[in-house]
């Protein structure tokens, strides 16, 4: 993204969870997500696949880009991303079908999702498969740890359970509005300021 | 779990009671970097609903012959392959027919590929078994649905820009909560039409 990218490591997980935060710095991403939050074993299960198929596509773009003509690659990263989501939506439907029903066709639009394609565009491109894949598992698990915290305050306010466990006392009253999209905007709105409010606090990120 | 609608009750259906960007969250990036100007909104937003359309009825077709053929499972690739398709085409038709269509709307279209609202109708369609008609109709109701909600957007966002928001929420962060608010109206007409 900036000019000059730092590719060790530790800064690139720095980055991607916090300074460049896929969601609260780039907006990128919440099209497929939001939908999924508002139970926590789907929001776990679908950011573990968003997390997996931003890593090994960032991989292969990265290992074949010297390959890929400039005017095709959109659509040759498109069909590589494909690849993968239907690998993801083979094993979901194999080991956890009760899920796979669950997220419907949300499994199908990782591969429209925009970090994946950001990633493999900004980053993978131009930097070596072993930093690429990296760089997209930490941008996997950036984006996952904000939808945790958003699938969290509305699975425990909406159901009062978390992962399906009752937490909340049984004469707690249930959120309606927790389990209906408009509260995914809210929090992620509120998210959002958050984190940005910290981070003009903290100065200018090193 | 799916109702059989008549195609005229599941056009408002999808333009209203469960718009493709309020209710299902689809088409979400497009939405949000676009919608500061309502003449590209207003673009982006026919573009959408052309794409939509189009597409819809072709991979309706083209799913039937996946399962006739029993590749069900690559129906990612071939939907996605589809819409990449469809909106080169388009983008072909346009700049020869008319220059000044092509400067309104065709600068919008390659960014329809990775809209996930497209993708979205499509997989929908596939998993509520809609017939030709219906998936013809839910793609058109569909694409109105988000026009209408961009439209409505970029017109809030207006204002709203005028206002003094608080620093952190600038921007992105307040247009989320007004989307949010916007969510909360269209539920509203839930209780007119209910589409699974």
């Amino acid at each position: 993204m900036s000019d000059a990218v730092d590719t060790r490591p530790g800064a690139i997980l720095r980055n991607n969870l916090w300074n460049n935060n896929p969601i609260f710095m780039q907006i990128l991403g919440i099209c497929s997500a939001l939908a999924v939050t508002n139970l926590l074993t789907n929001t776990a299960i679908m950011t573990i696949g968003v997390t997996l198929v931003t890593g090994f596509s960032s991989l292969t773009v990265s290992l074949i880009k010297k390959l890929m003509p400039r005017k095709v690659r959109m659509i040759v990263q498109t069909l590589i991303i494909a690849f993968y989501v239907i690998i993801v939506d083979l094993v979901l439907k194999a080991f956890l079908p009760e899920v796979s029903r669950n997220l419907g066709p949300y499994v199908g639009l990782i591969i429209t999702n925009c970090i994946i394609m950001g990633r493999a565009e900004a980053f993978a491109q131009s930097n070596g498969p072993i930093a690429s894949f990296w760089d997209g598992i930490t941008s996997g698990l950036g984006y996952m740890g904000v939808l945790m915290v958003i699938a969290v305050f509305r699975e425990l306010l909406g159901f009062g359970t978390l992962f399906g466990y009752q937490i909340m006392p049984a004469s707690f009253v249930p959120w309606t509005i927790m389990v209906m999209p408009p509260s995914a905007f809210f929090l992620l709105g509120l998210i959002i300021w958050a984190g940005k409010t910290a981070m003009s606090k903290g100065g200018q990120p090193a | 779990m799916t109702p059989v609608l008549n195609p005229f009750s599941l056009f408002f259906a999808s333009i209203f009671t469960s718009n493709i960007l309020l209710a299902n969250f689809l088409g979400m990036c497009s939405f949000i970097s676009i919608s500061r100007d309502i003449k590209s909104a207003n673009g982006l937003g026919l573009a959408v609903t052309v794409v939509l359309t189009v597409t819809t009825g072709i991979n309706w077709a083209v799913l039937q012959l996946l399962q006739a053929l029993g590749l069900v499972y690559l129906r990612y690739i071939v939907f996605i392959i589809v819409i990449a398709a469809v909106v080169q085409i388009l983008e072909m038709i346009i700049d020869r027919v008319s220059q000044t269509l092509y400067m309104s709307l065709g600068i919008f279209l390659p960014l329809i590929t990775v809209n996930c609202a497209i993708l979205g109708v499509s997989l929908f369609m596939e998993i509520r078994d809609y017939s030709f008609w219906q998936s013809a109709v839910f793609g058109f109701g569909s694409g109105l649905g988000w026009w209408l909600a961009i439209m409505a957007l970029s017109a809030i966002r207006k204002k709203v820009d005028k206002a003094p928001v608080p620093a952190g929420l600038k921007g992105p962060g307040i247009t989320v909560i007004i989307i949010g608010f916007m969510a909360m109206a269209f539920i509203g007409f839930s209780g007119m039409l209910q589409v699974q």
